[in-house]
């Protein structure tokens, strides 16, 4: 693999690779939304220009932004590679994550706007407050719920019930799909697609027995019937979960007790 | 952009002493958060049935509304047959009358319903939604009792 890559640089032009720190870069204006309650009630729009290599994260332009021009500009952000689901952010209008968003993907020729995640109560610039979105969390029991005494061996589970509920193992709680969802954006009281995520992947779980029980919690009146399969979950999911089908399922469940 | 705003600041200065470090100003926090106090499920299978009310009632109202429509309109000489004694003779049938009882009540009730989840989805203040909930219900009730009324005590011979 490493030879085929060389010879096929060689065959470009050597010179090639040592302008490519040069050539490569180009100027990207960053539309920030920033709000700090320190200094004014308002919120504002702020453009920052840089020179960026188009192959860069969004992060990297925000970092660049940080450390060398506006040390008060303020965003989460943790593992910096799409795992911890810190950096959720409105990039374009969409929600993503900062890190594993290619300024070269999001037509860097117009100022890229970038806004924190909306529903949310945005307690400076990027960041919000989480509180809400992890109550709903919180209040579907995302842990194992079992009966009876411990197995001295490990909880045996097929393949296959296993598959049942792989999809939603892959959520990493970083809120672009509740934070995409137009019924959460006007009532917080619904739960949210990522916390119906979080209970489908115990309520699939073949291991697991207090299914009825997280049904039951989604059964009320901000649980999964809000749902208006508008699809802005799927596409907002930053771990490609197929976010709305989840949500179907439970609601097949409910109507069926089968699961 | 950043130049601008920092020289906007410079001569309010009486305004941005408003806000520092010690007196932040108040966030917007989004309508109805989620909070540990929140109430628990209410243990009724109301919005599942009105979730399947609204698809089965969907299936059944394209049946009787396409037919509503294209008996009335298309078939046998259009809207220039409609007259009184049109509606006298289709009511003088139970079929008839069974059929626009149906599509009356189901079309109520399913935009009624429908209009109780765009009112939940966007109406914010509770008092809002209370009003909004309250007024739709009373025009519902009142159109379907009416409806129904007139369907069964209908008199060919009001003239």
């Amino acid at each position: 693999m490493g030879t085929a890559t060389l010879e096929k640089n060689d065959s470009a032009g050597p010179v090639d690779s040592a302008e490519n720190s040069a050539t490569h870069l180009i100027t990207v204006t960053l539309r920030i939304r920033r709000f700090n309650p320190e200094v004014s009630e308002e919120a504002k729009w702020e453009d920052f220009t840089l020179e960026i290599d188009p192959k860069e994260r969004v992060l990297d332009a925000l970092h660049k932004i940080k450390w060398e021009t506006d040390g008060t500009l303020t965003f989460r952000r943790s593992c910096a590679h799409g795992i911890c689901g810190s950096d959720a952010m409105r990039i374009n209008g969409r929600n993503r994550l900062a890190c594993k968003t290619l300024i070269k993907d999001i037509n860097p020729e117009k100022p890229i706007t970038v806004e924190a995640i909306k529903g949310l109560t945005v307690l400076k610039d990027l960041v919000v407050d989480m509180d809400p979105f992890f109550q709903a969390y919180r209040d579907v029991m995302p842990f194992l719920v079992t009966t009876g005494n411990e197995p001295t061996r490990e909880r045996y589970q097929s393949a296959e019930d296993r598959e049942r509920f792989d999809d939603t193992t892959k959520c990493i709680l970083c809120a672009a799909c509740t934070s995409s969802c137009p019924v959460f954006w006007n009532d917080g009281q619904y739960f949210g697609p990522a916390a119906i995520v979080n209970a489908h992947r115990f309520i699939f779980d073949s291991r697991d027995e207090a299914g009825e029980q997280r049904l039951e919690i989604l059964n009320d009146r901000d649980g999964v019937w809000r749902c208006r399969t508008t699809f802005n979950c799927t596409d907002a999911c930053p771990r490609g979960i197929e976010v709305t089908k989840a949500i179907q399922e439970v609601k097949r469940a409910l109507i069926t007790r089968r699961f | 952009m950043s130049t601008e705003t920092t020289q906007a600041a410079e001569p309010e200065d009486a305004q941005v002493t408003l806000y520092d470090v010690d007196h932040p100003a108040p966030v917007i926090e989004p309508p109805r958060a989620r909070t540990g106090k929140t109430p628990k499920a209410s243990r009724t299978n109301f919005e599942m049935y009105g979730w399947l009310f609204m698809r089965l009632s969907g299936i059944v109202l394209v049946v009787l509304v396409l037919g509503h429509l294209l008996i009335q309109l298309v078939l046998d000489g259009g809207v220039s047959k409609i007259g009184f004694a049109f509606v006298a003779g289709r009511w003088a049938s139970p079929f008839w009358q069974v059929w626009d009882l149906a599509m009356l009540w189901l079309a109520m009730l399913h935009g009624a319903n429908g209009l109780r989840t765009v009112i939940n989805d966007y109406a914010e203040r509770d008092t809002t939604r209370f009003w909004l909930k309250w007024l739709l219900y009373a025009a519902t009730v009142f159109t379907v009792l009416l409806g129904t009324l007139v369907i069964f005590t209908f008199d060919p011979n009001i003239r």
